[in-house]
């Protein structure tokens, strides 16, 4: 009775707040969200209705812009992100699985000191490799192609990926390994045959994260690549000086660069904390 | 003996599956960074091949003393600092918000998060054109509609980007990382054992007593995480420098990263460029070291 008493007065006044804050929220979120749902909004236009002054809310509906994004090509540039971001995790996966589980249900000794090797490898600098990359793929003549772009978005990501999946493995209890190599299993089996099975949503959410990371990196992209091989960040930061300022154009190929990140940020959204602080955040 | 020796073949075999990501990671992220330190004592521009030679530390005064560098030092901590602060402040406040139950509020966290999801050369684009364009951007032709509602009879036609450059690269940056601070924020909110909250709230401690004495110290590891991650991440991106105002007007935007991109490949003088990535590998090995003491505090406390 007395708690109740107590609380009263407490709860009343919290209603009025509470529907405050709520609103609060929600005009926050609908200010931050308004460039997109601006871009989005007029990517559906002709042009003479994008680009007014001042801004018109209703205009007539078109989705001209979008077959354009594609005749104008962007659709090779988009073929090269999905190569590089596609093929890098695959591979990421490859290599990182193995050595998550390593790391993790049965660590090795110092695997300490390799997952600090891991992260300190993250956070170097791009800009500093970049010479040496340039020099390394001028001398091999791999300027300007894909699949030695898509090799160092592996380098990039794959510290990335050995940290998320092994926050993932550290849950799986240690007896079902054993009983496995009890069973006579070996490390490959029990790999791909007891562990990659239960460790899907781990998979996922490290495959969607690399891909998020890979699809929008610009800084070595634009300078290892050239026409042939150019990624969709590229090929968008040319856009306006190659096709002229056109604002429902713009606005149609960003939506179109940025919706496969999008979509895979929204189906990652639970896992997206852990793989952005590298796995110490749950 | 036996048993020795099949420990030790049996842990030579647990270390097997390391290897590969351990190989692969070492060639490709430790040799150009050494090829990077190497380059840096040289003298060695392509366009004058004859003149390269070994030159001690000479690139290093260089860099020391070149104007444009030193402009893209202090932008980088300006553009840098102004960013982790305005989206760090943005992102606690959004993350407080959103840490209680109110209708529509897994929607919301959606919208909120996909300003990040964003390529961030088509946020750079979309910010530049769509929304600062003097004549046809948002902000202008809003600014506009209001300013004539109340009697104005002038258009407004404020050049961000030439007038204000930096502040025209850090406001899209700040919308961009604001959904990155909230989301670590919030995990650390929600990573807080309610019952205690409940037992303090029954003794009586007021909301704001909680707040101050028990969500905010809990909250501490978790802020200072996002800021120092993502510091590193934005002092290293070159994106929406690039793509806003390539440096300019002069030299009144350009960041370090920039800087060095100019470096290479418009002057060519790689002995230059390679010295000031190493002044930039010193101070990322600088600031990454406080992020592994968090990331590793955070890990312990977890288990």
């Amino acid at each position: 009775m007395s708690t109740l008493k107590v609380n009263k007065p407490r709860q009343k006044s919290s209603l009025a707040s509470r529907f405050t804050l709520s609103t609060l929220a929600w005009f926050l979120g609908l200010l931050l969200f308004f460039p997109i749902f601006w871009t989005l909004l007029i990517s559906f236009r002709q042009e003479v209705d994008a680009g007014t002054f001042p801004p018109k809310w209703i205009a007539p509906f078109t989705i001209e812009n979008y077959e354009k994004v594609f005749k104008v090509g962007a659709k090779s540039f988009l073929l090269n992100s999905a190569i590089a971001s596609i093929g890098s995790t695959i591979v990421i996966l490859a290599l990182a699985f193995p050595a998550a589980y390593a790391l993790s249900i049965k660590p090795i000794k110092k695997s300490k000191d390799v997952l600090t090797f891991f992260l300190s490898t993250k956070f170097l600098p791009p800009i500093a490799a970049l010479l040496p990359i340039y020099l390394i793929l001028q001398k091999l003549q791999l300027l300007d192609n894909i699949l030695a772009l898509t090799i160092f978005y592996v380098a990039m990501n794959l510290p990335l990926a050995v940290w998320l999946l092994r926050s993932f493995l550290k849950e799986i209890p240690r007896e079902l390994v054993e009983a496995a190599e009890l069973d006579g299993a070996s490390t490959i089996k029990i790999l791909y045959r007891v562990l990659v099975p239960i460790s899907m949503p781990g998979i996922a959410a490290t495959s969607l994260i690399c891909f998020i990371f890979t699809w929008n990196e610009f800084l070595l992209a634009i300078n290892v690549t050239g026409f042939s091989a150019a990624t969709a960040p590229v090929y968008l930061v040319g856009f306006v000086t190659a096709e002229g300022l056109f604002f429902a154009q713009l606005s149609a190929v960003s939506i179109v660069v940025s919706l496969p990140v999008i979509i895979a940020g929204w189906a990652a959204q639970d896992k997206l904390v852990s793989g952005l602080s590298l796995g110490a955040v749950k | 003996m036996t048993t020795a020796i099949d420990k030790k073949i049996a842990n030579q075999r647990r270390r097997l599956p390391l290897y590969p990501a351990l190989i692969f990671t070492i060639i490709l992220t430790q040799i150009p960074f050494l090829v990077t330190l190497g380059i840096s004592l040289f003298h060695w521009n392509i366009m004058y091949p004859d003149d390269t030679r070994f030159a001690w530390f000479e690139n290093f005064q260089t860099v020391a003393a070149d104007e444009a560098m030193r402009a893209a030092i202090k932008n980088s901590v300006v553009l840098t600092m102004g960013v982790v602060f305005f989206s760090t402040l943005l992102g606690l406040l959004l993350a407080l918000l959103l840490d209680r139950k109110f209708r529509g509020r897994a929607l919301l966290r959606i919208l909120l998060i996909t300003p990040f999801l964003i390529t961030p050369v088509a946020a750079a684009l979309i910010w530049k054109h769509i929304i600062f364009n003097p004549m046809y951007g948002i902000i202008n032709g809003f600014a506009t509609q209001i300013y004539q509602k109340f009697g104005g009879d002038s258009v407004v036609v404020i050049d961000f980007i030439s007038q204000r450059p930096l502040v025209a690269i850090a406001v899209p940056m700040i919308w961009q990382w604001t959904p990155f601070m909230m989301l670590i924020i919030l995990a650390g909110l929600q990573s807080q054992p309610t019952d205690i909250l409940e037992a303090a709230a029954v003794d009586g401690a007021s909301p704001r007593q909680i707040f101050r004495n028990m969500t905010l110290p809990h909250l501490r590891q978790y802020i200072q995480l996002s800021i120092v991650l993502g510091t590193i991440y934005i002092v290293q991106s070159m994106d929406f420098v690039f793509t806003i105002t390539q440096g300019g007007p002069g030299s009144d935007s350009t960041i370090i990263p920039y800087q060095i991109y100019l470096t290479l490949f418009r002057k060519y003088e790689f002995g230059e460029a390679a010295a000031a990535g190493v002044i930039v590998i010193i101070l990322t090995i600088i600031l990454s070291s406080f992020a592994f003491r968090l990331i590793r505090n955070l890990l312990e406390t977890e288990k």
